[in-house]
């Protein structure tokens, strides 16, 4: 007990990065498109988070600059694949290099600079509560508006007209286009929100999680977040549960080192890409339950024909 | 992933092609990470910067480029586009650099901690381990629980004889203290150094040092109130009270003599492998929590180290086995120490193979 709460509270950390970019991406692929670029507007939420932070002070200004940075990424991307119609993949594939090159640059003064990572909220009574006052009552405000959004995005898809639509035009946009709806303004606006979200789970790397500005911090995590995407079937829940087991995975393979059990280090670092792997075999066998959740316009540019 | 290499590689490669006009001599550069990592190619780019400002010759570099065949195409790309000297900067290079220079004979290349060399191919290193010895002293003397967290990379000869030689000076100091070391895999992921650190904290350590180039170990050491030990350059910035020293890492004067002797005709192949003595090892202030007669141990061992009187693998050695591997008086020799691919004893674990 007194190793596994540490453990699982640095899971909920490890987390969190990845929940917030694969919940954003969820609602753009949901909508039909497919933004490859999380990378780069993670990298780009990370920076202007610190650059922020360092700047005002304040963690409040940080995340919200953090989201802009994220959304203005998003809207590059925007306007390229769906006013210009740039194919989707590779333009995707760029803004993650364009982020990466971007932030390097934007971060070159902020090297070396330290800061103490946002404050923890430890709420009163609750989180005095043995073993579970810890887990769950003691985490910075952004672990708890994870949590939060993955309700809303599920409360949104699933119950809301405007879900309906967004999923719609996910599924097939001439028919949805034909009823009167605009694919377009739909697909600009769950864009933006991922990159808003994506924006978030980079500052959340820079803010709290390793609270300093190096080039590349990301390190790999935007393309985990992608992968999260689809080991859901884009499903919300399943989403939060991924985003947890790829945390699990790779904070309990430390674990496992530390008390000197015999597991090759390299076999579990590979852990969570073999389990994502297995995931998409297993539901590759069942074509009509992935029909059911994949958006069926994904990755495809839509003309307005009059 | 492969995705994101290709990316990092074409990234590099455009680079690579912006090294610039032909002039008198030009110094090529290929680094692990990137430049802003604070940690092992931000001080290889720092002698870089000293090569430019001393000697004034035109310089260009490649930063992140994975090791591997991505490191062959950019070497290669270096070496086509009329660099006379290229400085490879990782273990990984090895073979990529070699390969290379069997095909560009007139260029030279400088590979850093490899132990491949031809006629054109150099090889040089520092001793790190002189200072591992050092901050191990200091942690066998600080540690309470008796537990030292060590966070490493990639299971390479350079990284076990870090391990050791902290180990070693650790045990000499207090016996019955134990280090646990976790492999991250990577030179260079703040996150995942971070959750390493957290983990060893959390199964007993109040020591964190760090075979990985990110100050994120530092920060978690600040933030849970235990020391830990900065990596290639100084990190005091990020942990004020817990950085107790960091070795430094200065390949300035090293770089500097290299190009001169390009300039003058004099450059041979040749492996050098220095330390405290020659400067490209140094140590950080010491930090405040590390008291007056922790200082003077500490010191005194930088000077014998210096002195030649005091070597960190000086017997008697025993193996994880409890063997007896050196005896006392011996010493193990360099051909040894390149190669060395097992845990002294007080390791816990296995060496992932």
């Amino acid at each position: 007990m007194e190793i596994l709460v540490p453990a699982l509270l640095t899971i909920i950390t490890a987390a969190t990065p990845l929940l917030f970019a694969a919940l954003g991406e969820l609602i753009t692929e949901k909508s039909g498109v497919l933004n490859l670029g999380v990378e780069g507007m993670m990298v780009m939420g990370a920076i202007i988070g610190f650059v922020a932070v360092h700047y005002s002070g304040s963690a409040f200004i940080a995340v919200i600059a953090s989201m802009l940075a994220g959304g203005v990424m998003a809207a590059i991307f925007a306007l390229l694949v769906l006013r210009f119609h740039a194919s989707q993949v590779p333009t995707g594939l760029a803004l993650t290099i364009f982020g990466i090159g971007l932030s390097a640059l934007i971060g070159q003064s902020m090297i070396g600079i330290a800061y103490e990572g946002i404050p923890h909220v430890s709420i009163p009574f609750l989180s005095s509560i043995p073993v579970l006052g810890a887990l769950l009552f003691s985490h910075d405000l952004l672990v708890y508006f994870s949590l939060v959004m993955v309700f809303a995005v599920y409360y949104f898809l699933n119950k809301t007209r405007g879900g309906l639509i967004l999923r719609a035009i996910g599924d097939s946009h001439d028919a949805a286009h034909a009823m009167g709806y605009s694919v377009i303004r739909v697909r600009l606006l769950a864009t933006l929100f991922g990159g808003a979200m994506a924006g978030l789970g980079g500052a959340y790397l820079s803010l709290a999680y390793s609270p300093l500005w190096v080039e590349q911090m990301t390190a790999g995590r935007g393309w985990i977040a992608l992968a999260l995407v689809v080991f859901a079937t884009w499903r919300t829940g399943r989403v939060l549960l991924g985003a947890y087991l790829f945390g699990g995975i790779t904070i309990l393979q430390l674990h496992a080192q530390a008390l000197g059990i015999g597991v090759p280090a390299q076999v579990m670092s590979m852990l969570p890409y073999l389990a994502t792997v297995l995931v998409l075999v297993l539901i590759s066998r069942d074509l009509g339950k992935i029909k059911l959740n994949a958006p069926a316009s994904l990755g495809k540019a839509f003309h307005a024909s009059s | 992933m492969l995705i994101k290499k290709t990316l990092t590689m074409l990234a590099a490669m455009a680079l690579a092609v912006n090294g610039g006009a032909a002039a008198e001599l030009k110094v090529g550069f290929v680094y692990v990470g990137p430049i802003g990592d604070h940690g092992w190619s931000y001080q290889h780019d720092q002698g870089r910067l000293a090569v430019e400002k001393e000697l004034g010759v035109e310089t260009s570099y490649v930063e992140s480029v994975a090791e591997g065949a991505d490191a062959e195409r950019v070497i290669r790309q270096l070496a086509s586009s009329g660099h006379d000297l290229i400085f490879t900067t990782s273990f990984g290079y090895m073979n990529p650099t070699n390969k290379v220079a069997k095909r560009f004979k007139k260029v030279k290349f400088e590979h850093a901690t490899g132990y491949k060399r031809a006629k054109n191919v150099s090889t040089y290193s520092s001793r790190f381990y002189e200072g591992r010895a050092i901050i191990g002293a200091i942690a066998g003397r600080m540690t309470k629980s008796n537990v030292v967290g060590y966070i490493a990379s990639f299971p390479i000869p350079e990284v076990i004889r870090g391990i050791d030689a902290f180990t070693l000076a650790l045990r000499k100091e207090n016996p019955d203290a134990i280090v646990k070391v976790v492999w991250v895999n990577s030179w260079f992921d703040p996150g995942k150094e971070s959750d390493a650190a957290k983990a060893l904290i959390d199964q007993g350590a109040d020591i964190i040092t760090q075979h990985t180039d990110s100050p994120a170990p530092l920060q978690v050491a600040e933030k849970r109130g235990v020391y830990a030990f900065g990596q290639a350059s100084d990190m005091k910035a990020f942990a004020p009270k817990a950085q107790l020293t960091s070795i430094i890492d200065d390949w300035s004067p090293y770089y500097i003599e290299r190009v001169k002797a390009v300039m003058d005709g004099s450059w041979e192949s040749k492996d050098t492998w220095g330390g405290l003595d020659t400067g490209m090892v140094k140590m950080a202030p010491y930090g405040d929590a590390v008291p007056e007669d922790v200082r003077k141990l500490a010191d005194s061992i930088e000077k014998s180290i210096v002195d030649g009187s005091f070597h960190p693998f000086q017997g008697p050695i025993k193996n994880q086995k409890g063997e007896l591997v050196v005896k006392e008086g011996e010493i193990l020799s360099d051909e040894v120490l390149v190669g060395l691919d097992w845990y002294v004893e007080g390791v816990e674990g296995s060496i992932p193979k």
